[in-house]
């Protein structure tokens, strides 16, 4: 539990930080790192940076969108499609979002796991 | 196994990356879309948080920028370059993505963008010659140094805005369509001003002339595409007499034989509605003795909007109207002395020349019997994803060769090359800068003699209470004939022989019937000195906007608003009747009989809960069809005849044998076709009523406002509850109509209203997107905040301040 609490909060900080430099894979180089630093087993090295970057992603875009009365999110919705519905696009936002960090998240503990002696 | 882990998730990665990263056809890249800090939901805000306190390269002053509540910029700055450095970053701030997009589009640039389903597109707009008019303005627009100072600043105004970007700030469709701004020039300024010579004087028949005459000789022509027809109430009013020109010389019409070809493949023309009413009173027809002028030019509907609002101030001049994203001043306004409008003359100046090649080559063509070498132009048009398209476009004395054996498929020796006014190189952007401070007629008058194409109806008012019409642009002075068909590249007497002096241009100023008015008809009457002949004139808006100013004493305001709505569809008036007395009711089955009772008691006007319009304007699309099937049929591109012309045929010429019907054995007349056409009318409305219900004429037109890039229908708005149709005062068809209502009256300030289909933020995550499109379809206006200084805020929603940079 301890180690989930680590990588999580890891994440989301790494990710702040470089979100302020770097375009929009900042996410994955955040969960890359965390992954390679905190160690997660099983399908929590993936799940932890997931749901890490998910969570910045749906309140960041949520506190954007909500601030305009989610005018343009209706629109986007519409666009690609689903159905014009904001809330569900918000969703899909922090899908994609952890998606790319799950994996970037997996892929560093697997360098970790393959560079560290202590592992075995 | 720890490395198959490693490789797996290290592939994972990769894929993952290059999935959210890359566009896919029209999908735009995800991650770099969706992500809150640099995509989408950047734009997601209305008022663009603009900075109270921008720094601005190369201002001398500060500038302050009074928002209204529309959104609506009132600029005051301390002199000109500040105050149009002011209005390129105000524009780039609001209308980016439009700015560059449409100069794109005039340059034949799409495909950078958008891939190779432009090539088409590109090839055409470089074979058109845009490029090549917009080189030939900016060298006129160069001989004069302080207006290159003022496109330079407005040009420096623009890129200050773009170098303060971060992609995370970049308007939505670049984020669509994966790609960065780039630099502003002043050349995209000449190419914007192609942009709309095209849109307005880039239309003309003479190929598709030319076959119909090759098929059908010239009796035929002349009775299907008469020079005038047979009701005409002009521009330039009748009782205008021509004898202050003194002596008018016109060139002979030469000898020889013009060629006879068939040419297919044409590029499409621009919109056939692109037009304009405009009108104005003078003091004795305004019911407060000041003059009272209006406008609405009649575009196509897109998001956003091709105007931009703003009041433009320095301590000389104070001007308010709307701007062309990309030109510096205001295109159609007013001041505090004069008010100007525009509608388009349509004329012709566009001509072809059948080109005779030496060889192969292309090197060498026949001028005067004697071969003359060609230029060529190799166009590099760059595709996105793909390699770059190399096009060669040879040019002639008379223009570039655009349908060649390349483009269409013409024999290899043969080309058809184009001599246009909008290649002439004007100065278009000099007569808007001069007529923005013009202070009277005289002034006025004087700031036309730059502009070049496209021509223009000049409607002018002012505080004064002089009115004056001038038809603006530089016309070739024709021989009798000249250009109304393909011309022989080889004959010298072919070439235009020069210009119809300034002074001639058909005009006049406070006429004694009290006020001056265009809708895109005639420009005069046959006494006219000049060749001018019918090249599309419409004949309907400009009989019904004259009758009513002939229908009483005065006028105000809430006329002008009423006239701007007006739904009266005069056509319909002039040829349903006839229709309907002419009709074999024995034909009819009981809901055709239904349909006829509802358009028999229509009273012509089209409005939105009108259900005799809707009949009405089915009727007539089918009829028309009918009764010119051989053209729609012919394997060669063919001109139509005009409406008024088709209704004079139907009424006065019911057996032409145009009246047939090729599939059927029978031979039919003009009354046979009013019972086909109406029941083939009749079965378009059931299933559209199958399919969407009520047939109202609103619901049924659906009106609709779309976004730049192939109406999105996410950006777009449609189901617009708004009447009128394309013929009509109020020409609103379904994605054309009035793109700009203004009402002036020259009052000490004037008073203004003005409404446009849109909304000043050109971002589709704004509320000022699209939030005047309701008030537009209602018939609405904005009540025009005309700020005479600084010193009253009232209607002020914020204030932004531009400063020099330390």
């Amino acid at each position: 539990m301890k180690s989930f609490l680590s990588n999580f909060s890891l994440t989301l900080v790494l990710a702040l930080v470089f979100s302020l430099l770097l375009p929009w894979w900042s996410i994955m180089l955040a969960a890359f790192l965390s992954g390679a630093i905190v160690r997660l087993r099983k399908a929590s090295a993936f799940v932890v940076p997931f749901l890490a970057i998910a969570v910045f992603w749906i309140v960041y875009a949520w506190l954007l969108s909500s601030a305009n009365d989610f005018i343009l999110a209706e629109k986007i919705a519409v666009l690609l499609p689903l159905g014009g519905n904001a809330v569900l696009l918000i969703l899909v936002t922090g899908i994609v979002g952890g998606l790319a960090a799950g994996i970037a998240g997996l892929f560093g503990n697997q360098c970790r796991a393959l560079f560290s002696q202590s592992d075995q | 196994m720890k490395q198959f882990k490693f490789i797996l998730s290290l592939l994972f990665s990769v894929a993952i990356f290059y999935g959210l990263n890359t566009k896919f056809g029209s999908i735009p890249p995800i991650g770099k879309f969706l992500n809150p800090y640099t995509g989408i939901w950047q734009n997601e805000r209305s008022t663009e948080d603009f900075k109270d306190l921008s720094q601005l390269d190369g201002l001398t002053s500060p500038v302050n920028v009074h928002y209204d509540e529309a959104l609506i910029p009132h600029v005051f700055a301390q002199n000109d370059l500040d105050l149009y450095r002011a209005q390129g970053y105000i524009t780039a701030q609001h209308r980016l993505w439009q700015l560059e997009f449409q100069t794109r589009a005039s340059a034949g640039r799409l495909s950078e963008v958008v891939g190779s389903d432009a090539i088409r597109f590109d090839r055409g707009q470089r074979r058109k010659g845009m490029v090549f008019g917009a080189e030939n303005a900016l060298e006129k627009m160069k001989e004069i140094p302080e207006l290159v100072k003022n496109l330079e600043a407005y040009r420096d105004g623009i890129n200050s805005y773009i170098s303060s970007l971060s992609p995370a700030d970049y308007p939505l469709e670049y984020k669509l369509l994966d790609y960065s701004p780039e630099p502003w020039t002043l050349k995209k300024t000449a190419l914007l001003l192609m942009y709309m010579t095209d849109m307005l004087a880039g239309g003309d028949s003479d190929l598709k002339y030319t076959n119909f005459l090759k098929k059908y000789g010239k009796e035929r022509f002349d009775l299907f595409f008469p020079d005038f027809y047979d009701v005409n109430d002009p521009v330039i009013p009748s009782e205008r007499d021509w004898s202050d020109f003194g002596e008018v010389s016109s060139p002979d019409i030469p000898g020889g034989d013009s060629p006879i070809a068939y040419v297919s493949g044409l590029l499409p023309k621009p919109h056939p509605d692109n037009g304009s009413n405009n009108w104005a009173v003078g003091p004795e027809k305004s019911y407060s003795g000041n003059a009272i002028l209006a406008n609405d030019p009649h575009l196509g509907l897109n998001l956003p909007s091709i105007w931009y609002a703003m009041q433009l101030a320095t301590p000389e001049k104070n001007t308010f109207g709307v701007t062309l994203p990309g030109a510096a001043g205001i295109v159609i306004g007013f001041n505090n002395d004069i008010s100007w409008g525009v509608t388009n003359a349509t004329r012709d100046v566009k001509d072809w020349y059948k080109i005779q090649f030496k060889d192969k080559s292309r090197n060498e063509y026949l001028h005067n019997d004697q071969w003359k070498a060609t230029t060529k132009k190799i166009e590099e048009i760059g595709i996105r994803g793909e390699k770059t398209f190399y096009d060669t476009v040879v040019y002639t004395h008379h223009g570039p060769v655009t349908y060649d054996a390349s483009f269409t498929d013409n024999e290899e020796l043969v080309g058809y090359a184009m001599k246009w006014a909008g290649h002439l190189g004007g100065n278009n952007q000099q007569t808007l800068l001069e007529l923005n401070k013009a202070k009277n007629y005289e002034e006025y008058e004087a700031a036309l003699t730059h502009f070049v194409a496209p021509a223009q109806n000049f409607i002018f008012s002012s505080a004064d209470g002089d009115i004056a019409l001038w038809i603006q642009g530089k016309f070739p002075n024709k021989w009798e004939g000249q250009g109304k068909f393909l011309l022989d590249g080889n004959n010298p007497a072919h070439d235009w022989q020069g210009f119809i002096p300034q002074e001639h241009n058909a005009h006049v100023k406070n006429p004694e019937r009290g006020f001056v008015s265009s809708a895109n008809q005639h420009p005069t009457d046959e006494s006219y000195p000049y060749y001018v002949f019918n090249d599309g004139y419409e004949a309907y808006r400009n009989r019904v906007i004259n009758d009513f100013f002939r229908s009483k004493e005065k006028f105000d305001i809430q006329d002008f608003k009423d006239l701007h709505n007006n739904n009266y569809n005069l056509k319909a008036a002039e040829l349903l009747p006839h229709m309907i007395q002419n009709l074999d009711i024995a034909q009819l089955n009981p809901e055709e009989e239904m349909l006829l009772g509802e358009v028999g008691a229509w009273d012509y006007y089209n409005e939105i809960d009108k259900k005799g319009a809707t009949i009405w304007e089915r009727w007539w699309i089918q009829i028309r069809n009918m009764v010119w099937d051989e053209l729609a049929k012919d394997e060669n591109d063919m001109p139509y005849p005009f409406a008024y012309q088709t209704i004079y045929l139907l009424k006065n010429n019911p057996n032409d044998k145009f009246m047939d019907i090729l599939e059927t054995p029978e031979i039919e007349t003009a009354s046979d076709l009013f019972i086909l056409s109406f029941k083939k009318a009749a079965a378009d409305i059931k299933s559209w009523k199958d399919r969407n219900g009520d047939y109202a004429w609103g619901e049924y037109k659906s009106t609709y406002v779309g976004h730049l890039l192939q109406a999105l229908p996410a950006l777009s708005r449609f189901n617009l509850p708004i009447g009128g149709n394309s013929g009509i005062v109020n020409a609103t068809s379904q994605n054309h109509g009035p793109s700009w209502r203004m009402i002036v009256e020259m009052s000490d300030p004037p008073k203004a209203f003005g409404i446009y289909p849109g909304g000043q933020s050109g971002n589709p995550g704004s509320k000022y997107y699209d939030d005047f499109i309701d008030k537009w379809a209602a018939g609405e206006y904005l009540e025009i905040l005309f700020m005479q200084d600084e010193s009253s805020k009232d209607g002020i929603m914020f204030t932004q301040t531009l400063t020099p940079k330390q």
